[in-house]
């Protein structure tokens, strides 16, 4: 969607009354994203309702040193107005709790401002510890990270607890944090590509498709219809693939060996099965703007072949563990999210489809080629508990696989030089536009202007970031056993979320 | 009960590597190879497209440093008669410079040093290793290649090889990502806690070089300035054969390659008639 001439202009204090109204009158909060310009910084947000994006816009005059603060009508703004004061200097008045998120800059160091135009010095970070939030007789803080027990990204729980019982949930998530949106200023539109697919790299192709559909609504071009199909199959591929490394992270904590083990190959077998179709492990490097970079490389009867033998085995597998008791009893009342704290908080994804809060973009504002492909039903789940969540993913594993092969029958029928090619060039792209995808984790959007071919900012903003802060009030009942099945069942990536 | 059964379906999935080649790793698309003195319009064009700079053209032609190289192949498409594609995943090294494609004599001498001092640091843990992997600000898929390992088909503890979650207990530190402002302190201490003797791997193109993220006001250019790293495994990210690779190269359970040992003896010859090695 090309934003400029689009964007509702108001001043600071009606910005904030708009969204509220906005907000109130049903549409789901998506973000806010501060850009810097000449006259200060424009804060934008993005709204989302019947399948229409709104955008609500302002600017906070250079000296005006910070905004009135969403947060206490739009409960889903917290994060994003932290991550605006640690990358903007911004102070969000009214914030009920404005601590650093993402950047914990010493006290007196420039906020790094990325987009500017100008480099900013290396952060001097100031991790000292924040106050804890629960406060009574033996209640203390258990700290779990940065660096965890196992295989698992840079990122830091702090557990709140009389001793067992989880009071309240905190997260630092700056340890990760790469200044990703710095070093997309700059580059040339493709080099952008390779650098989106390097954000959430679990998610690579979403986020390319992401990344490149705002560069071809910010040009105004058409990608071919064989490309769209392309960029379909590596992302419903992508999507089980993610979907497997959540089951695999339950099967884990609940000691399920052998279901463990056979998940674990089902992954790898689809891992490579991604490598033979895009010759990435990841899918990397197949999307570009303007199209994909060419069919896949292998076709025809024997893709279908193993991807009928690879959904097959998970499908068996998937059923017999959601018909195991001693699995399904770990995950059933796990991390309730109640359908209106997820409404409240604007959940996304598998998340928000398991505490009935449904929007999924390839329905309700299809990309790619979506719009003209079948779906299987997703049953839309509400009790909110980690069971429903896993059941979101088990119907979803089933639809991808599902668009898969409609991809790949459609892509044979239009045969091997298809009209209109792979790719349509952009030529030197100017403006401003969003871009998004449904990533395997929730509605991923892109915030992109360039310049001459050239990117000035790029914001991206993952689900897991949006969803990260709803975990945090996941756990109403729950003990330390259940940690790691809501956060499974969550399926964040701390990449995403850190930026 | 079902599951048992279940377990048995398929019978033996795991790969023969390393007592055996593995007839998939062996097609997979493993690196770029840089052909001797590559120079021209076209190598020129090559340098200036490589989106992370790891092509350098000089007097004696163009050389590639796989520790920047992401894979993206734009290299070999603009130069296909300099740059290609080589199936493979034995990648790692045991020294930065020698990652730098095509290889100089005096690279192979630091190598055979390096695995001569790693080979005697490291004797006392050839019979079973333990792992702690940092994450030092990666994009997430290197951590889902190195969980692959302990799956069925890579299945590491095979050959001895576990995970630990204390650093107390571990004998290698798998750094990934490109080394974020936040995570310095924390991958320093893990290391600190470590016992000696240790070993550390940087995995992936991000911990080798920062890659394509490296270089903000936040991240660094690779993780060698926080803890001396000992193999390199480039990749972006790496193949679970090529983390494998790395790990058994760093307790010399990867025979040495012939070209090696021919310049380990050549600068051993240089040095007995009083000259210098390099």
């Amino acid at each position: 969607m090309r934003l400029d001439g689009c964007l509702n202009w108001h001043d600071p204090r009606g910005f904030a009354q708009a969204v509220v109204k906005r907000s109130k009158e049903g549409a789901r909060f998506c973000g806010l994203f501060a850009s810097p310009g000449a006259a200060g910084t424009r804060l934008l947000a993005v709204l989302s309702k019947a399948g229409r994006l709104l955008t609500e816009a302002t600017w906070v005059p250079e000296g005006a040193g910070g905004f009135p603060a969403l947060t206490p009508a739009v409960p889903s703004a917290a994060w994003y107005e932290r991550e605006i004061r640690d990358l903007f200097g911004l102070e969000p008045f009214g914030h009920p709790r404005a601590d650093p998120l993402v950047l914990p800059l010493r006290p007196g160091t420039p906020a790094p401002r990325p987009g500017s135009g100008k480099p900013a010095a290396p952060a001097e970070l100031d991790p000292s510890p924040l106050p804890s939030h629960v406060q009574g007789e033996g209640v203390f803080t258990l700290p779990y990270g940065p660096v965890r027990s196992g295989v698992f990204e840079s990122v830091e729980y702090l557990i709140e607890t009389p001793g067992e019982r989880i009071a309240h949930l905190r997260a630092r998530v700056f340890y990760k944090h790469r200044g990703m949106e710095a070093r997309f200023a700059g580059l040339s539109l493709a080099d952008g590509a390779l650098l989106a697919e390097r954000y959430e790299g679990v998610a690579s192709v979403a986020h390319a498709i992401a990344y490149c559909s705002a560069l071809e609504s910010a040009a105004g071009a058409q990608v071919p219809p064989a490309a769209e199909l392309v960029r379909v199959l590596h992302a419903e591929l992508e999507r089980v693939a993610n979907h497997l490394g959540s089951v695999l992270r339950h099967t884990e904590g609940a000691g399920q060996a052998v279901a463990n083990a056979r998940i674990a190959v089902h992954k790898e077998r689809l891992q490579r099965l991604r490598a033979d179709l895009s010759g990435s492990r990841f899918g990397r490097g197949a999307v570009v703007p303007g199209g994909v970079v060419g069919p896949p490389l292998q076709g025809g009867a024997a893709v279908l072949g193993a991807l009928d033998r690879l959904e097959k085995g998970i499908r068996e597998d998937l059923d017999l563990l959601m018909a195991t008791p001693s699995f399904v009893d770990r995950l059933r009342g796990t991390g309730v999210v109640p359908p209106e704290l997820a409404r409240e908080r604007a959940a996304v994804g598998p998340v928000g489809r398991g505490s009935g809060q449904g929007e999924d973009l390839r329905s309700t504002r299809p990309y790619a080629a979506y719009a003209r492909l079948g779906r299987l039903d997703v049953q839309e789940r509400s009790s909110g508990d980690a069971l429903a969540r896993q059941l979101v993913r088990a119907d979803e594993i089933a639809d991808a696989f599902h668009l898969c092969r409609q991809a790949l029958d459609e892509l044979e029928a239009l045969g091997p030089q298809p009209a209109g090619g792979w790719s349509v060039d952009l030529g030197p792209v100017n403006g401003e536009a969003l871009g998004w995808a449904e990533a395997p984790q929730g509605e991923l959007l892109y915030l992109v202007s360039a310049e001459d071919g050239r990117l000035v900012r790029v914001k991206p903003r993952s689900a897991s970031f949006h969803n990260l802060a709803l975990f945090m009030a996941a756990f109403p009942t729950d003990i330390f056993t259940d940690f790691v099945f809501i956060e499974a069942s969550f399926d964040l990536s701390i990449a995403g979320v850190a930026g | 009960m079902p599951w048992a059964t279940r377990g048995l379906r398929e019978g033996i999935v795991t790969t023969p590597y390393p007592r055996y080649p593995d007839g998939y790793g062996r097609l997979f698309k493993g690196y770029v190879v840089c052909e001797e003195r590559a120079t021209g319009a076209e190598v020129a064009v090559a340098a200036a497209t490589c989106p992370t700079g790891a092509i350098e053209v000089g007097a004696g032609g163009a050389r590639l440093d796989r520790g920047r190289c992401v894979l993206c192949g734009r290299c070999c498409k603009v130069a296909p008669r300099w740059f290609h594609f080589e199936p493979g995943f034995e990648t790692a090294a045991l020294a930065r410079p020698a990652l730098v494609v095509p290889g100089r004599e005096p690279d192979d001498v630091e190598v055979a040093r390096a695995r001569e001092q790693l080979r005697r640091r490291v004797k006392a843990l050839r019979r079973s290793l333990y792992l702690r992997h940092v994450d030092a600000g990666s994009d997430g898929s290197e951590e889902w290649e190195l969980a692959a390992l302990t799956g069925p088909i890579y299945d590491v503890q095979r050959l001895g090889i576990f995970f630990t979650a204390s650093p107390r207990h571990a004998d290698v530190l798998l750094v990934t990502g490109v080394g974020t402002a936040g995570m310095l302190a924390p991958l320093r201490l893990t290391y600190d806690a470590m016992p000696s003797p240790k070993v550390v791997i940087a995995v992936g193109t991000d911990a080798v070089s920062g890659g394509l993220a490296g270089g903000t006001y936040a991240s660094g250019k690779g993780v060698a300035g926080v803890v001396p790293v000992d193999v390199f495994v480039p990749g972006s990210p790496p193949s679970p054969f090529s983390i494998l690779h790395g790990i058994l190269l760093a307790v010399g359970l990867v025979r040495q390659p012939p070209a090696e040992r021919a310049a380990l003896r050549a600068a051993v010859e240089v040095m007995k008639k009083g000259g210098a090695a390099s």
